[in-house]
């Protein structure tokens, strides 16, 4: 049971949403910026940091709604997002995804362990500022969402398909205008 | 100097945000309604807690400007803000702020170590579900801001006339900033 009577039932960070829609709107405005710009980041790389991140923090809903959203976008399956949570170096994502993690995985721990051999690492293997900014600032976020979703101990459905299923919906219609009860 | 090509000598996450506006206006709105929007806890207690989950993650910039704009808003009780920071359960700070600091600061470390019974405690002192959410919220934010700010290591004045002086203008209000300099 949440930690405050959120008025809803809704799973995940839909509850607090539907309970402050007035905060819920720069979060999803937020979302839709840094999880679906059309630039050279695909959505799928943005949505596996997402999901990398929240499985760093332990969150279950963000970690499988995300997860969902990066298996939907890079047409793989739920063993491949699982190993890279497990061990990213360890899979067939591109060297830049990998120093891109790295970062993510730092900036999770905390702003200041993120080096400038990290940086350079990631350059090195083509990474422009504006992709480094993204992976930097998704994975703050995701620090944030996690905390929001956890701190009022929202609930988490078991069911992997109720993820794999909202994935196709929330790919089609994306994040800003966002109605957290449907 | 920062990790990505910004312009050099603008502080903090006004570096960042002049470098990507896109997702700068979503979290100036986000800072806006959580910091000045209608919530029965005052503007100075919520840019207290926003000092205070900063102090804890060691962002020196989001902690010396919070606590700079926290200042200003309480006025002639203004030393509130420096005792909380130095040592929150011996400040003057009201035992229902103090029972929202301590959310706040297990926020900080994970969403998960908020327990029943902090909440519990919280609202025997009168916080209601409102405030506890604004609390959650704001140091969950705080722990984005703090790691964006020095995640890239943007630049961090040392002076603090110049936290003084950015602290009267965020009194005011956070919006997007335009041109480098503030106006």
């Amino acid at each position: 049971m949440a930690h405050i009577n959120l008025e809803n039932d809704f799973p995940g960070i839909r509850g607090p949403m539907a309970f402050s829609p007035a905060t819920a709107k720069p979060l999803n405005d937020l979302a839709e910026v840094l999880l679906r710009s059309d630039n050279s980041l695909s959505r799928g790389e943005r949505e596996l940091i997402a999901a990398y991140v929240s499985s760093l923090n332990d969150c279950a809903f963000c970690q499988n709604v995300h997860g969902g959203l990066a298996q939907h976008y890079l047409e793989c399956d739920s063993a491949f997002i699982d190993a890279v949570k497990k061990d990213y170096m360890d899979t067939n994502i591109s060297d830049k995804m990998k120093a891109l993690l790295w970062i993510a995985e730092k900036v999770q721990q905390g702003g200041k362990n993120v080096t400038a051999e990290q940086i350079d690492a990631a350059k090195v293997v083509g990474a422009t500022d504006k992709e480094i900014h993204d992976t930097v600032l998704i994975a703050a976020a995701f620090c944030m969402f996690n905390r929001y979703v956890d701190g009022l101990a929202t609930w988490a459905p078991e069911d992997k398909n109720y993820y794999i299923e909202r994935a196709k919906q929330r790919a089609e219609e994306g994040y800003a205008g966002y109605d957290a009860s449907k | 100097m920062a990790h990505i090509k910004v312009e050099e000598n603008i502080p903090g996450i006004r570096s960042l945000v002049l470098f990507r506006p896109e997702t700068g206006k979503p979290l100036y709105d986000l800072a806006q309604v959580l910091l000045r929007g209608p919530s029965s806890l005052s503007e100075a207690e919520r840019e207290l807690i926003a000092a205070y989950v900063s102090y804890r993650n060691e962002c020196i910039f989001c902690m010396s400007s919070h606590a700079a704009a926290a200042r200003c808003l309480y006025g002639p009780d203004k030393n509130l803000v420096d005792e909380v920071l130095h040592d929150m359960q011996q400040s003057g700070a009201s035992d229902k702020l103090k029972a929202l600091l301590h959310i706040a600061g297990k926020v900080q470390v994970l969403g998960r170590e908020v327990t029943p019974e902090d909440i519990a405690a919280a609202r025997m002192l009168g916080a209601d579900d409102r405030e506890i959410h604004d609390t959650v919220l704001i140091a969950a934010a705080f722990s984005m801001f703090n790691r964006y700010v020095d995640g890239l290591a943007s630049f961090t004045p040392t002076d603090p006339a110049v936290y003084e002086a950015m602290g009267e203008r965020m009194a005011k209000g956070y919006v997007l900033p335009a041109s480098p300099e503030p106006k």
